[in-house]
């Protein structure tokens, strides 16, 4: 009688004389009784337990592969042969088992971690520009793509700048209509952005082509459409041959940038000491379209800014010769145009900072 | 400029212009139209109705039935008012009428009585106590007088009148009349237009043995003409004067007064009337005030004068403040008999500045003070004797006293279409502009335009070119594109870095916030801060103690809007504001104006959020090299948790835990944290220009090193020791854990640090890292006695 002593440590030893059947029985018991404790496994770990036992340094497979040195050379390459042939087939399998294994493991896995999504997310605090400046900035770029540059000046202003150059001089009724804060009695708080003009025309000979933002302050009592200190910008063009109908055409285009393709202008006689002729503009409310109602007070326009040719008086005392030169001037209201555009109804909120107003914005 | 469009027909043929037409033509040619009101417009169907009986209702006790005749027919009418009588005339308010404020009447019936109407109280009508002065307050309106039944109420009360109102601008002192207005309806309308030449019989006698006119300051009332009244009779104006003057919006008070009043809204020349008896030496002197003259006005004021004003003066005293008011002492009242017109011109400015200086503005003076052409005087002293002719108030005493050193001179401006048109981007043909300024009253003198006198306002090309213009139609012109050299449409340095401190501090959380220049002292005070910060720029008329100064720093508004937050109960408030602030410089006129950045924040923060804003804008501005020094001498900050900015040697801002008390001056109830930083600095310091650096090729070395060291050590102190040690080969040093408590001593506390090395040029050996390595503790342990742990 044989006996067959399969040891899972050490080799496995040839029976001399006894070859070929034998060993291909062996081969064919380990392949079988490895897949069918492949199909019990349910874990990785149990799964590199069994790879170890059949196919590790001292598995079962391994061990009949080292074992046939002791094969006579006609069975060495059959016997060889089978027992690559088994280890290659019991690697697949190994390896497939591992993935169908790691894909239940990882879907477990992903199951296991749903979360709700509608609850809110972390949002990183950002804050933002106050409307005034968002304002100011389209406006500004509106006039910096039609070549315009950005001119600022002083909010402490001579007299001299703030009225007396813009043709007003001192006790003109012109005065009156803007009641001015005064340091002394040639130092006031600028009234208006016009002293900027002044200030870039003597400093510059044409073409001129500037823009000037800035605070204003008149001595109006706080109440929802006054503020002792507000923002306007002001525009001016200095060249050869500048017109009225320029005055028209620019200001249109840069009503329909801001307003809207559709959007209409008039332009009203006015009186301003600084420029002659002088106007108003007004452009059709947004809420009717120009038909009339409540808001326009049935005028289907609202007035928007002031505007006019510079008035060669002005041009002569900054040394720039009427005679060869003409321009044009405006000036806007940014509370208006930002209350007007975010329907704010009340000027203090511009100014009180409350959080939950900036917030809107 | 207020007045009723139908007074428009006494100058011109206003048929078939409609009151929305007025507004809109007067406004596009110049004159703006403030609006139209009609006064009658909520009223229909509300006739005079004659109560031919009166009798209780049956049913109800405090009800009365009543028959009214209302012209074509009589109705039964229920009321509750108990003030009526049998021969009563009322205002009744038939089925169908409707009433201001929107109230519809129709008939029904009250308690089992049919009523086909309601008489109506002066307050249903919408009329004013001065309209009705005999009404009483609770009850119907009886009518005081019998005006024939079915009258339309709105006739009695000139209700059905359209009232215009302008808003003249201050060039244009010709359009504060209704002459000058009614012009303008021509031009603008193409129709002709005809003052009536005033014209009244006089008594005879002559007028210098009643009164002489000595002008003393011809400079400041060029011209003075005057006339006498005698055997006047003070009464009531009729009817059409008092109504034009209501609708105006001016009170009748007699007809004397009236006629003044009526002749400054028609002509726009103010004239005064003066009794005749009260002025001493019968004279009328026109001087400067003497030092300690005074006057008591109509109104019942009294007045320090001095010598800057013009006063008119009898022999002894001022009797009234020239252009201003009249004085009491020589006013019109029920028993003067004898009055002198005064229809005089002056100077502009100074009248101004006397109505100013007495705290005044008068309708006189706010016409005068605009410049008014004394062309005017005569005609207007006619009209206004011609009316009392008309009215039966007095007779005109033969003669007239002008005392004229007007000037005559005149604006002579060269006339040139092409120049003209050149202005306005026209192509307008002379002659159309020639006949315009011709309608306008101007004269053509060789090549040039003389302006009518009532137009000081045209001196020069450009004035003539606005007539064209506003006739021409503003909206006539085309609109053209701007042409010439292309200019430069670009951001300076400066306005780009302000677009980065935005864009920067607003991704990091912060709200921009904007605030009043002006603040008070005791606003400043409360920062406890600096003695400098408290010597301000002052407004000398201020709104106001808490707008009285300009801000030397942003701190109190930023503080201040943290605090109204907080008391607004936001939760958080996060904030910076971008603005000038104004310093005071000696020797200068203009302050030191810059700009800086103030920070604040409450809610959900500590210190290092409001230093990881400033230093996310250093570093997005590419400051190099800041340091934040421990700061413990500044009142307005907590004195362990501040620390000023330093940068190469320049203090660039400040930023620290707000102090407790200064948080509690403020209003502010929880910990706050504020700074503020020098833009301008900060722009000077900003490395603008970017070069890439290769990335490294070599690999980084880390050791980690703890130490105890002292509380009082700064970790910047520690750092400073890393770097000289490290030389070249530190990449980065990372601070990860600062421990005090637990295992630690008192007074220490336990810093770690990650210690990153590695050269550009190759990689670092063991041996060189270890070197640096204990070369840093050793320093470490000497300089500051760090022990490692």
């Amino acid at each position: 009688m044989s006996s067959l002593l399969p040891c899972r440590a050490g080799g496995f030893h040839f029976k001399a004389g006894k070859g070929n059947p034998i060993v291909k029985e062996r081969i064919e018991s380990i392949k079988s009784d490895a897949e069918q404790l492949l199909t019990a496994i349910s874990s990785i770990e149990d799964l590199e337990a069994l790879r170890v036992r059949f196919l590790g340094k001292k598995g079962e497979l391994t061990s009949v592969l080292k074992g046939l040195g002791q094969a006579s050379p006609e069975e060495r390459p059959v016997i060889g042969q089978m027992a690559n042939e088994a280890r290659v087939y019991l690697e697949e399998k190994i390896s497939s088992a591992k993935s169908a294994l790691e894909q239940k493991a990882t879907a477990e896995k992903l199951k296991a971690e749903v979360i709700d999504v509608t609850m809110p997310g972390k949002k990183h605090a950002t804050g933002s520009r106050h409307p005034l400046q968002q304002v100011e900035d389209r406006l500004s770029s509106i006039f910096l793509g039609l070549g315009f540059s950005i001119a600022e000046g002083p909010d402490v202003e001579l007299d001299y700048y703030n009225f007396e150059a813009l043709n007003i001089p001192k006790n003109h009724p012109a005065r009156d209509t803007q009641d001015t804060f005064y340091i002394n009695d040639d130092v006031v708080l600028r009234s208006q952005t016009s002293p900027v003009q002044v200030r870039v025309m003597e400093q510059t000979t044409p073409p001129i082509r500037i823009i000037c933002p800035g605070r204003v302050y008149r001595s109006d009592a706080v109440d929802a459409t006054h503020s002792p200190v507000f923002h306007q910008m002001e525009g001016l063009v200095v060249d050869k041959g500048v017109t009225m109908g320029d005055l028209r055409g620019t200001l249109e285009l840069f009503v329909k940038e801001l307003y809207g393709a559709d959007a209409k202008v008039r332009f009203r006689p006015h009186h301003f000491p600084f420029t002659e002729p002088s106007a108003e503009m007004d452009v059709s409310c947004f809420v009717c379209g120009g038909k009339g109602c409540r808001v326009c007070k049935q005028e289907g326009f609202i007035e928007i800014l002031g505007c006019g040719m510079v008035h060669p008086d002005v041009l002569r005392r900054c040394n720039i010769d009427p005679e060869v030169y003409s321009g044009f001037a405006f000036g806007i209201g940014l509370e208006r145009i930002a209350m007007r555009a975010y329907g704010i109804d009340d000027m203090r909120l511009l100014y009180e900072n409350d959080l939950r107003f900036l917030k809107q914005f | 400029m207020k007045f009723p469009i139908s007074w428009l027909n006494d100058y011109l043929d206003m048929t078939g212009i409609t009151a929305k037409e007025y507004a809109h033509e007067l406004t596009m040619s110049g004159s703006k139209v403030e609006g139209v009101e009609n006064a009658g417009d909520g009223i229909s169907n509300v006739v005079v109705g004659h109560l031919v009986s009166v009798t209780k209702h049956p049913n109800a006790d405090t009800l009365s039935v009543c028959q009214v005749d209302v012209g074509d027919e009589t109705i039964q009418v229920v009321t509750g008012a108990d003030n009526i009588s049998e021969g009563d005339y009322v205002p009744v308010a038939k089925h169908g009428a409707h009433l201001p404020g929107g109230i519809n009447i129709k008939k029904g019936k009250l308690r089992g009585e049919t009523s086909n109407g309601m008489l109506c109280s002066y307050q249903e009508l919408a009329l004013s106590k001065e309209d009705v002065p005999y009404a009483i307050e609770d009850g119907i309106l009886i009518l005081p007088e019998p005006y024939a039944p079915g009258t339309d109420i709105k006739q009695i009360f000139s209700l059905d009148e359209d009232v215009v109102e302008f808003e003249i601008t201050s060039n244009r002192p010709d359009c504060f009349s209704v002459i000058g207005l009614a012009r303008e309806t021509a031009l603008t309308f193409k129709r002709p237009f005809h003052v009536p030449t005033p014209s009244y019989p006089t008594c005879g006698g002559n007028i210098a043995d009643y009164a002489k006119i000595n002008v003393e300051a011809p400079d400041l009332c060029p011209r003075y003409t005057a006339r006498v009244v005698k055997n006047l009779k003070i009464e009531e104006s009729p009817k059409w004067l008092r109504d034009r003057l209501a609708l105006s919006g001016i009170r009748a008070i007699n007809n004397i007064v009236d006629i003044t009043n009526y002749v400054l809204l028609e002509y726009g020349q103010p004239m005064h009337a003066f009794d005749l008896s009260f002025l001493e030496g019968g004279e009328i002197n026109v001087r400067r005030a003497k030092e300690g003259e005074t006057i008591t006005t109509l109104d019942e004021q009294d007045h320090a004068l001095d010598p800057s004003m013009l006063v008119i003066c009898d022999a002894k005293k001022p009797v009234a403040v020239a252009g201003v008011m009249g004085g009491l002492n020589s006013e019109i009242t029920e028993n003067t008999k004898t009055l002198l017109f005064e229809s005089a011109n002056f100077d502009g400015p100074s009248i101004r500045l006397t109505a100013k200086k007495l705290g005044m503005r008068t309708e006189s003076s706010s016409r005068y003070e605009k410049g008014l052409d004394h062309r005017n005087l005569l005609p207007a002293l006619d009209r206004a004797c011609e009316l009392i002719v008309q009215l039966g108030a007095g007779e005109v005493v033969d003669g007239v006293i002008d005392v004229d050193n007007a000037s005559d001179a005149r604006a002579s401006i060269p006339f040139c279409p092409k120049r003209i048109n050149a202005l306005l981007g026209t192509d307008l043909d002379g002659a159309y502009m020639t006949k315009l300024l011709t309608d306008l009253g101007c004269c053509f003198v060789g090549d040039d335009v003389v302006p009518p006198s009532w137009r000081p306002d045209l001196l020069c090309e450009a004035d003539l070119a606005e007539e064209v213009a506003r006739f021409y139609g503003y909206n006539a012109i085309g609109s053209t594109a701007l042409r010439g050299e292309t200019t430069h449409g670009v951001k300076t340095y400066t306005q780009q870095t302000e677009d980065l401190v935005h864009d920067t501090l607003t991704a990091q959380g912060l709200y921009q916030t904007m605030t009043f220049s002006f603040t008070s002292p005791k606003e400043l005070a409360k920062l406890s801060g600096k003695a400098e910060l408290m010597d301000t720029v002052v407004i000398s008329n201020p709104l106001g103690e808490e707008n009285s100064v300009m801000r030397t720093t942003l701190l109190a508004s930023v503080l201040e809007t943290l605090s109204t937050n907080y008391n607004h109960r936001n939760e958080r408030a996060w904030i910076y504001e971008l603005a000038n602030v104004y310093i005071p410089q000696k020797e200068q006129k203009l302050p030191d104006e810059h700009k800086v950045i103030a920070l604040a924040m409450y809610g959900d923060c500590d210190f290092f959020d409001l230093k990881g804003a400033v230093e996310s804008l250093l570093d997005s501005l590419r400051v190099r090299g800041a340091e934040f020094v421990p700061e413990s001498g500044n009142a307005t900050f907590h004195p362990g948790r501040c620390a000023r900015i330093l940068c190469r040697g320049e203090e660039i801002g400040i930023i620290g835990e707000v102090h407790p008390s200064v948080a509690s001056a403020f209003g502010i109830g929880t910990r706050a944290y504020a700074g503020e930083l020098r833009f301008d600095k900060l722009c000077d310091m900003r490395k603008s220009e970017i070069k890439y650096k290769p990335l490294p090729k070599f690999p980084a070395v880390s050791r980690d090193i703890a130490m105890l060291v002292d509380t009082t050590v700064g970790v910047a102190d520690i750092e400073r020791i890393i770097r000289s040690c490290s030389g070249s080969i530190l990449e980065e040093t990372k601070l990860f854990d600062v421990y005090q408590g637990k295992q630690i001593p008192d007074g220490k506390k336990s810093v770690a640090y990650s210690i990153i090395y590695r050269a550009p040029d190759r990689t670092l050996t063991d041996e060189e890292v270890s070197g640096v390595f204990a070369k840093t503790v050793s320093t470490l342990e000497q300089k500051l006695g760090a022990t490692l742990r």
